[in-house]
């Protein structure tokens, strides 16, 4: 397993280094991820997989801290190590407070990472403030601050005992280390000296405390209050007990919510940016995840698809920098990170390089395309660019470390199919995961969704000046959108989509925008079969007359199956301008060339009612209706977190779902789990299932003449083999293609066929279709005698043709009671010689293994545990490419990526170096510091 | 005459008309008016049954699909313990030897022998394995019956280096009434499954072991630890006691009763008690079908070499003697024939390699 792609699963925390340039985030479930220039990026993993609440780096070091739920610190470090950065735990501490105290004493709420590198300062629930020395976290208790201490100087009528509980905010002064601000989450706002251990100032906020941010010239700071309002504060050695100097609600006059985090940035024309996290009005735009920025007169309300989880700005780090002149807010969300360019006019969005929302929509099936031709490869990229005018030019602004791994040798694609009916084309060629291009099928349908209802329609006037960000919606219009099954043709820019109301859609690469009209043709699957009746979803309304596309994939052909059940297998040809395509009833095989359909094939039994009635048939339906509120409480949680906002019924919520979990746990285990054993029979259910379908040119009918041919497996063990006469090419468009029923098989142990494949004479599979043509493959080897190879779920079996004789078999599930859920060819070279590579079979099993069987002589030749068996969904996600890697999800938002090949690795392989660190850093401090004194 | 001579002809699917009507049509065909022949046919399983009344004739006129194969074999040679089981090869054999003399019994009064009984079970490896277990071998072959048994996850007690220990194991939890295993009488709710197919289950999932066993489900052969005992040691002693007469034990690898090999298992015969999968061309010409069938079943006799002849004969003395014993034995020598891959006529491997095809359109 190499790299996780993707945006990590329930974020939880987010710190920078200005220093190192780098960005951190930390999970739910304890793991801490860095990023850093395209490339670049590290993982760590704690062991107690609690929750990381805060991250802190420690200044100018490669060091950083994070602080877990359970209230311990961890200290990581960058270390390099054979050339390379990794990321390492160094130390780890748990504050302990003396015996006999509350919990609450040392349960930690703020950290301070002081710019000595020396010390961390860590605000508790109880209002003390306790010291840690780094690297070693070791607690130093003469340099604690009470919260006795600070009570002592504060007059006796401004406060009591109560208003030193909880430490909200520790800032450090920028311009004197020496003075800390301490926030207190009643109000109370102190700034203390380190050296001489005392208050200098108070500030007396009359409302609940959230956030604190300093001015950059250290002469006021900037409070931010849980009624939504933001308060300045002057700092001035003439009075001790200063009043606010402006008190505002941006969003007022109505209850607000709180404003969580502010930042304030000076800029050389003098208007500062003031930054906030929250602040909407309480009962109309409570439910919004907002960050707004103000500049001026300028004011926008970034508006989040999901919870805004944490946001940093990049700003001129440089000290000896009078102004911070803000280029870039990132903001990490729940669901995705959103970069925002400060610096052009409209504050666009940057197209982030990695981290990408996997799960903008769920991912319903993934393609994987290895070695795309150069002009395929740009043309995709140029339609991509088109797409993201509207992203901002600025380069990515979060660039520390350097990529050291070699170039990727060829270039992937990963395709993935949405339930929105989109598909996304990703580059898989290196470390990072990046968008290329997103194609929407949804044109050609009528939906009830109004197309503009996604645009931003605000008004001059409108208030607040909401604009929304960010890509994630996993809400679909209709659910009959989804793309299920994907092929491409990486030599002619063929692309066949298929998807879950029996849709299956061709589509040509054109370079420029277009509109025509999509022809549209239906496969009666049933073929006059009598006394069925199709209980599922209706097929998708087709847009009539003519459809605006845009440059990229536009569609040409749409052909519809009947009935409209989820296409389960697709295959495409582009030399013979065919495509397969299999549901539940049968399959059948398309001439987009001429667009016409050429057969179906009914694969039914006929006592086979189930599987007619639609995916709410009894045996479905409980998987069904489990989904279904799996589904419902998803977007409960959600809305519930929109109407009530804010972190704070996080835990409601976490103690309901637990409940839930619980629930559901009892149900199961009244239930005695028993497994029926039963041998399988023609008259079991979803028999007639499409698993796979093929294309082979080979010698079907006798062992002179080979002809091109279509394979079909089913669920039910059966193997159909149809010849196929096409037509050449200066006859393509005047004769029809035919096609004859050859050979039908029935494997006896009846299970699931889940591949099939032709090997040629010296036993290599066929190359794909224009492969050859395109000088990328040998051609096949058409002398010796071919074999097929026929995969189904418990056993692999190689036939000889044209005589289908059971040559070879390997039984996997009789001996070792796995099943192989998917199973490719892959090509492994050699890691020493170039000119040394096998084809063997990458097959997944039910149990998460990956098995590696040699071609043709089917002997296992190794086994590696991959995926956790009990990881439904990450098996079913699991796609392999043509190398020997392959991706799965390991959460709706990630792709774990692996490599059973020595050659083809990807990895990240980069080196962070420590930036000079500046002397002059502490000589422009030190000055500061007698600045700070002169004035004072 | 008798020797192997085929003809071909053609009944009305649907009205087969009277079996006395088919007898001299068959008589006639073959010009063997003057003798008392048996009538046998090979279902679609390739067992070999009788036609001997009009129901038997019925049904397998009915169950042909295409082609019903019709054996004739004079009426003193007929060996009947061989009906219902994968013997036809055998009777080619048998056919070997001819005899002249005359019998006068018309086969339907023979009701006394098991015309149309197959086995459905057997035990097997009683003598290898510890007493307290049982190795069941469930034939689902040609049967119409469910499997039906039910399987749960459980624990059960262990003696390990450690003392006592409690282990996950794999139980029948429950049986489904009728169902192929309650008929055996062999299998009960809550016996510990140990072994399928040779394979031991444990450290497997409970859904690994269902897999496995639906896998092997056309010849499914499991290891019992039944939950009672006391009922288990009378009767494997019974049986052990039987089965040392049996050629089955004398197998020439003896090993610990804790082997996890089958000794009823001969190395290709994990390959071969597997259907074989059926192939049907499509669009292939009619004349084709007659030569099929001549070469089906001349590659037939050629494979069946000299190896299996050897082995043949001496099943047939066994055969011979068996009239002494107990009838368990038969059954497991029967069981053993059966497994034997170059037995089954239906799909004999050599006959798909030699053309392809065995069921025809």
């Amino acid at each position: 397993q190499t790299v996780e792609h993707g945006f990590p699963h329930q974020p939880s925390a987010l710190g920078y280094s200005p220093f190192l340039r780098l960005m951190a985030i930390g999970t739910r479930s304890g793991a801490i991820k860095l990023y850093g220039a395209p490339g670049v990026e590290f993982m760590g993993l704690h062991e107690e997989n609690n929750t990381v609440m805060q991250i802190h780096f420690i200044p100018d070091q490669c060091q950083l801290v994070t602080l877990l739920d359970d209230n311990s610190l961890h200290l990581w470090s960058l270390k390099q190590h054979g050339g390379a950065s990794e990321l390492r735990e160094e130390h780890r501490f748990t504050l302990k407070g003396p015996p006999g105290s509350p919990p609450s004493a040392t349960q930690i709420t703020a950290v301070l990472a002081h710019s000595s590198r020396e010390v961390l300062y860590l605000g508790t629930e109880s209002g003390n403030i306790f010291v840690v020395e780094a690297p070693s976290l070791r607690v130093l208790e003469d340099r604690s601050i009470p919260s006795e201490a600070v009570l002592q100087r504060i007059p006796e009528d401004n406060c009591n005992r109560r208003s030193c509980e909880l430490v909200e905010a520790l800032r450090e002064h920028p311009k004197n280390p020496d003075l800390i601000l301490i926030g207190y989450s009643r109000g109370l706002i102190v700034l203390w000296d380190l050296q001489n251990n005392k208050v200098t100032h108070h500030f007396l906020g009359s409302q609940q405390l959230e956030n604190l941010y300093w001015q950059r010239d250290g002469s006021k700071f900037i409070s931010c209050h849980y009624d939504g309002s933001y308060t300045q504060w002057p700092v001035s050695s003439d009075n001790r007990q200063p009043e606010p100097l402006e008190n505002t609600v941006p969003y007022g006059p109505f209850p607000c919510k709180a404003i969580s985090k502010i930042y304030w940035q000076t800029t050389k024309n003098g208007l500062p940016y003031i930054i906030f996290q929250g602040g909407m009005p309480r009962a109309s735009y409570g439910d919004r995840h907002s960050i707004s920025v103000i500049h001026g007169s300028q004011q926008t309300a970034f508006d989040f698809t999901s919870r805004v989880i944490d946001f940093f700005i990049i700003f001129s780090s440089e000290p000896a920098a009078e102004f911070d002149d803000p280029s870039a807010m990132v903001v990490l969300a729940e669901e995705e990170l959103v970069v925002i360019d400060l610096k052009t006019p409209g504050w666009p969005a940057v197209h982030p390089p990695y981290l990408a929302s996997l799960h903008c929509s769920a991912i319903t099936c993934s393609h994987h395309v290895s070695n795309i031709p150069l002009k395929l490869w740009e043309r995709i990229i140029s339609a991509g660019s088109k797409q993201n005018i509207h992203y901002s030019t600025m380069p990515w602004p979060i660039d520390g470390g350097t990529n050291i791994a070699p170039d990727p040798p060829q270039r992937d694609l990963l395709l993935t199919g949405h339930e929105d009916g989109t598909v996304r084309f990703w580059d898989a060629s290196g470390v990072c995961l990046h968008l290329l291009y997103k194609l929407s099928t949804v044109r050609v349908f009528l939906t009830d969704a109004d197309p503009n209802d996604n645009m931003n329609t605000l008004g001059e006037d409108e208030w607040p000046p909401l604009r929304k960000v960010g890509t994630f919606d996993p809400y679909s219009d209709d659910p009959r959108l989804g793309i299920q099954k994907i092929y491409l043709c990486k030599y002619s820019g063929y692309l066949a989509v298929a998807g879950t109301a029996g849709q299956v859609l061709v589509m040509e690469l054109n370079d420029e925008d277009a509109e025509h009209v999509v022809d549209h043709a239906e496969a009666d699957l049933l073929q006059d079969q009598e006394g069925y009746r199709w209980k599922g979803h209706e097929k998708l309304k087709t847009r009539d007359g003519p459809v605006q596309f845009e440059a990229g994939f536009q569609p040409f052909v749409l052909v519809q199956c009947q009935p409209p059940a989820v296409v389960t297998s697709l295959a495409l040809h582009s030399e013979w301008k065919l495509v397969a395509f299999g549901t539940s009833h049968g399959f059948g095989l398309f001439d987009h060339q001429q667009k016409r359909l050429v057969f179906v094939k009914c694969t039914l039994h006929p006592s086979d009612q189930l599987a007619l009635e639609g995916p709410l048939s009894r045996v479905k339906s409980l998987k069904k209706s489990l989904r279904q509120s799996f589904r419902r409480i998803r977007r409960s949680r959600v809305s519930s977190r929109k109407r009530r906002g804010g972190a704070g019924n996080a835990s409601e919520v976490q103690e309901a779902n637990a409940k839930f979990d619980q629930d559901a746990l009892q149900e199961m285990e009244l239930a005695p789990v028993q497994r029926k054993i039963e041998a399988r029979s023609a008259e079991d259910s979803f028999t007639g299932f499409v698993r796979t379908l093929y294309f082979a040119d080979t010698f079907l009918r006798d062992s002179s003449r080979h002809c091109p041919s279509l394979w079909a497996g089913t669920n039910g063990g059966t193997v159909y083999a149809f010849c196929l006469r096409v037509p050449p090419a200066e006859r393509r468009m005047d004769e029809p293609v035919r096609a004859e029923q050859a050979k039908e098989i029935q494997l006896m142990h009846r299970a699931p066929v889940v591949g099939i494949l032709v090997l040629d004479g010296r036993s290599t599979p066929l190359p794909e279709p224009l492969e050859v043509a395109h000088d990328l493959s040998k051609s096949p080897d058409m002398q010796g005698s071919h074999q097929l190879l026929v995969v189904s779920e418990e056993q692999f079996k190689v036939f000889t043709l044209p005589k289908v004789s059971s040559k070879l078999k390997l039984k996997l599930t009789a001996l070792e009671g796995c099943r192989v859920r998917k199973v490719t060819v892959a090509n492994f070279g050699s890691c020493k010689t170039d000119d040394y590579s096998e084809n063997d079979l990458a097959v997944l099993t039910n149990l998460g293994d990956i098995q590696i069987i040699s071609l043709p002589f089917l002997k296992l030749q190794i086994r590696y545990p991959c995926i956790r068996k009990e990881d439904v969904s990450g098996i079913a996600s699991c796609v392999f490419t043509k190398y020997g890697q392959g991706f799965y999800l390991i959460s709706p938002s990630e792709f774990e990526r692996f490599s059973l090949s020595t050659k083809w690795l990807v990895e990240p392989r980069c080196i962070v170096d420590m930036p000079e660190v500046t002397s002059n850093n502490h000589v422009h401090n030190k000055s500061g510091v007698e600045n700070a004194a002169r004035k004072s | 005459q008798f020797g192997a001579e085929f003809r071909r002809f053609s009944l009305d699917r649907y009205k087969p008309g009277k079996f006395e009507d088919f007898y001299k049509l068959i008589l006639h065909i073959h010009h063997i008016a003057n003798l008392e022949v048996m009538i046998g046919y090979a279902d679609v399983h390739g067992d070999l049954l009788p036609i001997n009344n009009d129901d038997n004739f019925f049904k397998a006129v009915s169950s042909a699909h295409p082609l019903l194969r019709v054996f004739i074999q004079r009426q003193d040679e007929v060996d009947y313990s061989n009906f219902g089981t994968n013997t036809l090869s055998r009777k080619k054999k048998a056919l070997v030897t001819l005899r002249n003399d005359n019998l006068r019994r018309r086969p339907h009064i023979n009701i006394s022998m098991p015309h149309d009984f197959r086995p459905v079970s057997s035990i097997i490896d009683v003598d290898i394995l510890p007493e307290t277990h049982r190795r069941v071998r469930l034939y689902r072959h040609g049967c119409e019956k469910p499997l039906g048994f039910y399987i749960r996850d459980g624990t059960s007690v262990r003696v390990t280096p450690h003392g006592l220990e409690k282990v996950h194991g794999i139980f029948i939890s429950r049986m489904v009434p009728g169902g192929l295993a309650e008929s055996t009488g062999l299998l009960a709710v809550n016996d510990e499954v140990l072994e399928v197919n040779g394979i031991e289950v444990a450290g497997k999932t409970l859904d690994q072991v269902t897999d496995m066993m639906i896998a092997n489900s056309h010849n499914l052969i499991i290891t019992v630890k039944p939950a009672n005992q006391r009922n288990n040691i009378i009767r494997s002693s019974r049986m052990s006691g039987s089965s040392g007469q049996s050629t089955d034990s004398t197998a020439s690898h003896h090993s610990l009763p804790t082997s996890h090999m089958l000794q009823n298992f001969h190395p290709d015969e994990m390959e071969s008690d597997e259907e074989a999968d059926i192939v049907i061309e499509g669009g292939l010409e009619p004349q084709h079908i007659p030569k099929l069938h001549s070469l089906t079943s001349s590659s037939l006799s050629r494979i069946n070499g000299s190896s299996l002849s050897h082995r043949l004969q001496r099943d047939l003395v066994l055969n011979n003697n068996s009239g002494r014993e107990s009838n368990g034995n038969i059954h497991k020598l029967l069981s053993s024939l059966k497994t034997d891959p170059r037995h089954s006529l239906v799909i004999p491997r050599g006959g798909i390699e030699e053309d392809g095809t065995v069921i025809t359109l």
